[in-house]
């Protein structure tokens, strides 16, 4: 511990704020995030409609185009990025992340086996005579 | 290692750790204000996860009513998405102009953000009238519930930022580009894009997804 590692300031961005970039640069991320979510809704409205895939990848294609636009508008609208100078707004967005993920995927799942376990009275009565 | 007296000066690191690190003071109020407003739109999204789970659970309860497929217009749908989209990218346009303090193109900028929010607005408001008036209000099933008070609460919110888009154009006009407006600048920008996120989800689960069921 003689060499004393010497961590730079590095002071905390805000959310939504960028390093210090020139005015085109900022515009050019701008444009580029706006034309990949145009390219990911296009392929999602494509996807949505076409018979050209296999049927059930469809919404599995769906969701993970959804996320993969999010995390698009993510970086290049609300300049989320993983920097060390972006640690607090990643850490908040990951705790927000775990609770949409329990509440949802904690709904569907458990609504499933309620459905599976108690079904609604008229499939109970056909399956019991 | 003896302790040696040095009041006066701030040992740069008390606990011998290895790590020196110097302290740059309180963050600035601006990063304070937008990490705030940053934790109210997650918790935003996670109330907007709670209406999600529940159209996910309820969209096949139509109760005899009319399906998602039945309902839903791919080709609305799709204009507005290209209008929000549209829209995030021009209030991004005003953001940098507000940054760089040129009245112009901020107020360009906001205007077209307006002009795109209404009309995405507009249509979503006669899809929701068209609905209504055939009978498939929101009390018609589960389903349409579901969808109605998910699709309406996310149209809400981007009502509640048009009228927060005027007033930060009105605050703009009496008050120029003080720190203060600033910081409500960057705050606005972060909502206006966090809805868009918002709405990336709505088309995907509620109408493409909606549709396959």
């Amino acid at each position: 511990m003689s060499d004393q590692a010497h961590v730079p300031t590095g002071h905390d961005l805000a959310p939504g704020e960028e390093e210090q970039h020139s005015v085109g640069e900022r515009i050019l991320g701008y444009v580029v995030g706006l034309v990949l979510a145009l390219l990911l809704t296009a392929t999602s409205f494509f996807i949505a409609g076409t018979d050209l895939v296999w049927q059930p990848s469809i919404p599995v294609a769906l969701i993970v185009l959804a996320i993969a636009q999010m995390g698009v508008h993510l970086v290049f609208f609300l300049h989320i990025t993983t920097g060390p100078d972006n640690t607090n707004n990643v850490l908040a967005l990951a705790f927000g992340l775990l609770i949409v993920f329990l509440v949802v995927g904690g709904t569907v799942w458990i609504m499933s086996h309620l459905n599976q376990n108690m079904p609604p009275m008229d499939q109970f009565i056909r399956m019991h005579s | 290692m003896t302790m040696t007296a040095t009041i006066g000066h701030a040992h740069a690191d008390p606990h011998h750790i290895g790590i020196v690190v110097e302290h740059p003071g309180p963050a600035s109020k601006r990063i304070v204000t937008a990490y705030g407003f940053w934790v109210f739109l997650l918790s935003d999204i996670v109330m907007f996860s709670c209406f999600f789970a529940a159209y996910a659970v309820l969209v096949g309860q139509t109760a005899d009513g009319p399906k998602g497929s039945e309902i839903f217009e791919h080709r609305n749908v799709a204009i507005e998405t290209v209008l929000l989209l549209l829209s995030s990218f021009t209030c991004g346009m005003a953001s940098i102009a507000a940054d760089v303090r040129n009245r112009f193109w901020f107020y360009l900028g906001m205007a077209v953000t307006c002009v795109l929010g209404l009309a995405f607005l507009t249509i979503e408001f006669r899809e929701f009238a068209n609905l209504v008036s055939r009978g498939y209000g929101p009390s018609r099933s589960a389903f349409l519930t579901a969808f109605f008070s998910l699709v309406g609460c996310h149209g809400l919110h981007v009502s509640a930022g048009v009228l927060w888009l005027l007033t930060m154009m009105a605050q703009v006009f009496a008050k120029g580009f003080r720190a203060d407006i600033l910081r409500r600048m960057m705050c606005f920008a972060l909502f206006w894009h966090a809805l868009d996120i918002i709405w990336v989800a709505v088309f995907s689960v509620v109408y493409l997804l909606g549709s396959a069921v």
